[in-house]
Parts: structure tokens; sequence; C-alpha cells
């Protein structure tokens, strides 16, 4: 149960990451804390349940993030080309 | 014999052993330490080391809790591969992108940090109320993790993982078409180059080397101008952005008024 209050905790952090924050790349840093805490969770309510369906989803989140990474850092490169800046405060042409 | 079953199933029914408590006493703070200090460190390379001790801690706390697959396949990915990405990128935006620390919104700062503890609060304090069973993984684990996984995922979950590998086809496409350039204008010759260097007569020779006419020619060390002062251009632009610049000891004789200045006028009178 110790787990889930990590979780918990993490999952928290991050959040407050992703709000504060203005670096994008800190930015998305904050957002793979998150499914890591979320990933801790899986496997501790897996263990809990006593089967292992929970550890596949955890699995399945793990590639999903990496792809996620992959598209994500190249959008923040494409966004650093063009405005020369990593600033999520920067990229406002969609604004309005 | 019936006290021998009695502590089996008591040390079944407890939530954890001995010695994964203390490993997960031991990790967790370090795990919560190092995520708070990705969160308010400055530099991006900084959190990036952060990250991957949170997620290192995270990975013995998945060996701890029966699943060494994994923990395995997190460190191989995250503290691997999405690491060595980030710092990839961190390296391809150049190190000395700090965070701007102005606030653009008023009060967002506050209303962020309120949100996030509000957010915690919820999720901690609606686990209270859970209830709880601690079934234990040992019969699910029967034939071994790895093999048990295997067969969850090649028969329950096949089609979510046939669908797993059409998204990573589809972030590896994406990757390339974002990160790819059309070069629309050609490519500048060096004939070009230097024309243009000449043109614009800001410094037609090439920069000055790092410590010329200063004491040290190391590249930390900017060079004198011939009045004293350091050049900044004979610097690299990653050097300054660290703060790793050493003051070139010859910059102090052109200070007026400098102890050392006038320590060695003095000698020299001498």
């Amino acid at each position: 149960m110790n787990y889930v209050y990590l979780s918990a905790l993490l999952f928290s952090i991050g959040a407050a990451g992703v709000l504060l924050r203005r670096n994008a790349i800190v930015v998305f840093m904050c957002v793979e804390l998150m499914l890591n805490a979320t990933n801790l969770a899986f496997v501790a309510f897996a263990r809990m349940q006593g089967n292992l369906d929970g550890q596949v989803i955890a699995f399945f989140v793990m590639v999903v993030a990496a792809a996620e990474v992959v598209i994500g850092l190249a959008i923040i490169v494409t966004i650093f080309r063009t405005r020369r800046s990593t600033s999520v405060d920067g990229a406002n042409l969609l604004k309005y | 014999m019936s006290t021998a079953t009695a502590l089996t199933t008591l040390a079944a029914g407890t939530d954890t052993g001995t010695g994964e408590a203390v490993v997960f006493w031991l990790l967790a703070p370090i795990a919560v330490l190092a995520s708070f200090g990705m969160l308010f460190s400055k530099k991006a390379v900084h959190s990036a080391l952060m990250l991957a001790a949170t997620m290192l801690c995270l990975a013995v706390l998945y060996i701890a809790q029966d699943a060494p697959f994994l923990g395995v396949v997190q460190v191989v990915v995250y503290t691997g591969a999405v690491m060595m990405l980030f710092l990839f990128v961190l390296m391809l935006v150049g190190v000395d992108s700090g965070d701007s620390l102005v606030e653009t919104l008023r009060g967002q700062r506050v209303a962020a940090v309120l949100a996030a503890l509000g957010f915690g609060a919820l999720l901690i304090f609606s686990l209270g109320d859970a209830v709880v069973t601690n079934t234990g993984l040992d019969e699910a684990n029967s034939d071994g993790n790895v093999q048990d996984l295997a067969n969850l995922i090649f028969s329950r979950y096949v089609f979510a993982f046939e669908v797993t590998s059409a998204l990573l086809i589809t972030a590896a496409l994406g990757a390339m078409i974002l990160a790819h350039r059309e070069r629309h204008e050609h490519r500048p010759n060096q004939r070009e180059l230097s024309e243009q260097r000449f043109r614009s007569g800001i410094h037609p020779a090439p920069l000055p080397g790092p410590g010329v006419y200063a004491r040290h020619n190391a590249v930390d060390t900017p060079a004198l101008l011939p009045d004293g002062s350091p050049a900044e251009v004979s610097l690299s632009r990653v050097l300054i952005a660290r703060g790793d610049v050493r003051r070139s000891p010859g910059a102090e004789l052109a200070v007026p008024g400098d102890d050392e200045n006038a320590h060695l006028s003095g000698g020299d009178d001498g």
C-alpha cells in the first residue's frame, strides 16, 4: 500500500512541475515522471490483486511513453528551430 | 505443524517483508527527493539526471514487487533510451536555454502549487479509505514472471500488442517527418560564405582564440584585447553559458586601483 502512496506523491510532483516549469524539455520530463508514477501504481495493484494484468498494462504504458517521447522531442526540436527557444510561452501562434 | 502454517499465513498476509520494507524506505525518500530536485533545479541537464535517479529507484522498487521483467525494461527503456533522447535533445537545443523566471501570468505559480498540493492531498486521503487485499504474485508468477507475462501478452492482450507495433511505426515515421528539414535555397559554398563575411565587415578574420595575450592559453581563459579587457568572442558560447569562464589573470593589470596592480607596479619601480 505504501507503493501507492509513493506513486500518488510522485504523480503530484510531476503535475506541479508541468504547471510550474516553462522550459518545454523540463515539462516533458515531468510528464515522464507522472507516467512512471502510474506505472508504479499499476505494479502495486497487480501485486495486491494477485494477477499479472497490471504488469501487462504497465508494459504497454512504457511502450506508449517511449513513442510519445520520440514525437514530443521531435516537436520540441522543430519549435526550437523556428523560434530559437524552448520556452512554452514562445509558442503562441495558435492562441487566438 | 499448526504454528508453522499459522506463521506462513501470517507472513503471506503482512504487507511487506522486512527486507522489502528496508528497500522501500531507503529508495522511496531518494526517489521523492530526486523528483523534487528535478522540479527545482535551474539547469535542464540537472533535471534530467535527477529524473534518471528517480527512474532507477522505481526500477528497483518494481523488482522488489515481483516484477523483475518490468524492472529490467524500466532500466533499459527509461534510463537508457528515453533519458538518452532527452540528453541528446538538450545537446541540440543548447545547454544555455535556461528557464525564464519571469511570471507571465500573475498568480500562476501560487495557483499551480495550490493545485498540485490539493490534487496530491485528494489522491492520498482518498487512498486511506481503500480496501486493500494482499494476494501476492506467487501464484500468478508460478511459471516465472517473464513466461507468465508472455502468456498474457500473446493471448489476451495480443491485439493491443499488434496495435502497439503500428503505434511504434507511426511514431518513428512522425519523428522522421518532424525532424526533417527541406532545404529550399541552395547551400552556400565556401566562396559565398567568405564574401558574405567580408561584406558584413564585423569579423573578416577568424574569431580570436582563447588565451591570446593572456597568461594562460586554456580554452576557458578569454583573450585580452589591446586595452587589456577580456574579449568575450574568444570563448565558446557554451562555456559562457555554463559559467565555466576563468577570469584572465592578465586582465587584472588593466584594472586601475586594484591592490594586486599596485603591488605589481611597485615591484616594477623597485
